[in-house]
């Protein structure tokens, strides 16, 4: 029984989505595959074979393979498929938009979003925004599974000496053209990944009082996310969203600031360890489900927070 | 332009959800329904398309039990022309979903077929992606913008790193994001008119695919209950607490 893994990367390096779905696919086997699809990747390649848990790396590296999409990457990976039991990738935008090419391709029904594994065959995940659970079990050939980073581990990056397969790009007829992205550069952790992230909702009212949030961030040294209302109204953009539509986040400290606690921004971030919510009402649903709750105008508190933090580090060194 | 809309009935956002006491599932039984969230959104471009000039003609189509009309209804009050429902009583898993999809593209012969990114009920976020692969057609997923001249398509997709735009021709599957236009509100006059659309009905069974179930529920649990926290006097008791009691900062 031997697992493929399909790693989200930049052509660079591995994004941390990676590392997660191969602790999940540790869970199922020790054989583990990692298929890495890009251009220019041997340095990539390379890094990769350092992780422990991976058996061997399997690349194909050809400059059509550069933006991922979706349609020239599946069918290379629907070419090795039947030499596997289980195909995993991330839940992530780059996994949702590739891995459902392939159920159609095998003929098999995908399960998304997973965030626990009972056994080889069954599975847990989330549906209705998290507000139930679902365990579920099939017999078909191959487990064709998106994994939810946040709900497993990182796994070890070292200790490994992986051997690389090189396979051969297959060439399809796509009509689509990458045109470009637009990324916006911080210094901040990444969202999906960080210990700390300060969420800003419709309270903080334009994009000028996100500064407070990214102060605020930074002396946390946390990422940042937004609720929908604070993305659609343009204070930000829209990969900082958590929630069902948005990104998922599961940090050690979660502060939202000027959220109400829709169920939809719920399921993004209830499964961080510790939740404060600061909010001027005190009906606010999101009190219902914060360890720290603050009922406070947001103008006042974040400015003194900052300023207690500063008192502290200074007490600290 | 023929533009095909896919659209679910679903519980409403706004419902607070059951889980059903012998675990077998989600109440949905006299709770609100409504159509999917982004496929309202699809619905709305696919409408704009139509009083731009751009589209000729606007098909709804939803695969789901009788009650499944409504949803159908608000569709042509919010302007489609026309509709069809696939009446299957069972739920069907999205690769069955895209299957009976393919069937009603290849009777109506679209160039255009809008969804929504993801179902609310069950997340899945497959449909349109696995409609696009069976078709052959190119995929343009989770879309907050789009333009059409001739039959270039021009897309702006919401990704974890921000946006990637990217040309395509049509024909095309395209899944929507909620940001992509807002969802105009039916008025009565265009609710009583849409009683007067067409709606068609065809049987999957008529359909010759393979719907069986895939994926076998075991169990349906509530999550797990987060305990209830404290409420903090002011800034510098929060503080004292995030560093002393929680030890998170
Ligand atoms: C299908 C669907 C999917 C969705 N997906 C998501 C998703 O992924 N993520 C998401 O976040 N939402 C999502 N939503 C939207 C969600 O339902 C809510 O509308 C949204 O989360 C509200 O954002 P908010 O809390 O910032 O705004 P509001 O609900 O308007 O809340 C603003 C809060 O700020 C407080 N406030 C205002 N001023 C101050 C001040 N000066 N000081 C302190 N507090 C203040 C107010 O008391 C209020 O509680 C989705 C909705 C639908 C229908
Ligand atoms: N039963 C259905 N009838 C019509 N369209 C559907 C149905 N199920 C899913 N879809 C479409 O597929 C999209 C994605 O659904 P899903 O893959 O289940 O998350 C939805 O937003 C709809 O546009």
């Amino acid at each position: 029984m031997t697992v493929l893994v399909i790693a989200e990367h930049d052509n660079k390096n591995l994004k941390s989505s990676t590392l997660n779905t191969i602790s999940a696919a540790h869970k199922i086997s020790d054989d583990i595959h990692l298929l890495i699809l890009g251009k220019n990747i041997d340095e990539l390649s390379n890094n990769s074979k350092s992780i422990q848990l991976i058996k061997k790396i399997i690349k194909c590296d050809n400059e059509k393979l550069e933006n991922f999409i979706p349609e020239i990457l599946s069918p290379i990976i629907t070419n090795l498929a039947e030499n596997y039991s289980h195909i995993l990738a991330p839940s992530s935008t780059f996994g949702k938009n590739l891995l459902p090419r392939i159920s159609a391709s095998l003929d098999i029904t995908q399960i998304s979003d997973i965030i626990g594994i009972e056994s080889k065959d069954t599975f847990i995940r989330p549906i209705y925004a998290g507000n139930a659970i679902s365990y579920v079990q099939t017999d078909q050939k191959i487990n064709l599974i998106t994994i939810r980073p946040t709900s497993f581990e990182k796994c070890e990056e070292s200790g490994g000496s992986a051997q690389i397969e090189e396979i051969p790009y297959i060439d399809s007829e796509v009509s689509t053209i990458f045109v470009n992205r637009e990324v916006s550069k911080s210094d901040r952790p990444e969202l999906g990944n960080a210990r700390v992230v300060v969420s800003g909702g419709r309270g903080l009212e334009n994009s000028e009082n996100f500064k407070l949030l990214y102060d605020l961030a930074d002396k946390l040294n946390a990422a940042v996310g937004a609720s929908r209302a604070a993305v659609d109204s343009g204070y930000i953009g829209n990969e900082y969203q958590v929630g069902q539509t948005g990104k998922m986040v599961a940090p050690e400290l979660y502060i939202a600031v000027g959220i109400s606690g829709a169920i939809q921004h719920l399921a993004g971030m209830k499964e961080s360890k510790v939740i404060v919510a600061i909010n001027k009402d005190l009906e606010a649903p999101i009190f219902n489900i914060a360890d720290y709750g603050l009922s406070s105008d947001l103008f006042q508190a974040i400015p003194e927070i900052i300023k207690e933090l500063d008192l502290l580090n200074r007490i600290n060194s | 332009m023929k533009v095909l809309v896919a659209v679910k009935r679903v519980v409403d956002y706004k419902v607070q959800i059951r889980v059903k006491s012998d675990n077998t599932g989600v109440e949905t039984q006299n709770v609100k329904m409504s159509v999917n969230p982004p496929d309202e959104n699809a619905i709305e471009e696919a409408v704009k398309l139509k009083e731009q000039g751009l589209a000729s003609e606007t098909i709804a189509v939803s695969i789901g039990d009788e009650k499944t009309q409504d949803v159908l209804r608000t569709s042509m009050a919010m302007g489609i022309d026309r509709s069809i429902l696939v009446k299957s009583q069972n739920p069907l898993e999205p690769l069955a979903v895209a299957k009976t999809l393919k069937k009603i593209v290849e009777k109506e012969n679209p160039d255009l077929v809008l969804m929504g990114k993801q179902a609310i009920d069950d997340d899945s976020n497959q449909t349109g992606q696995i409609l696009s692969a069976l078709l052959n057609w190119p995929q343009g997923c989770f879309i907050s913008s789009l333009k059409i001249e001739g039959n270039k398509v021009l897309i702006s997709r919401e990704i974890d790193e921000g946006i990637e735009n990217l040309e395509t021709k049509l024909p095309a599957v395209l899944t929507c994001d909620l940001r992509l236009n807002t969802p105009r509100f039916a008025s009565l006059p265009n609710i009583m008119k849409a009683k007067k659309k067409p709606l068609d009905m065809i049987d999957i069974d008529t359909l010759e695919i393979d719907t069986s179930t895939k994926i076998k529920t075991l169990k349906v649990i509530e999550p797990p209950k987060r305990k209830a926290g404290v409420m903090v006097n002011d800034v510098k008791e929060l503080v004292e607490k995030l560093k002393y009691e929680a030890k998170v900062i």
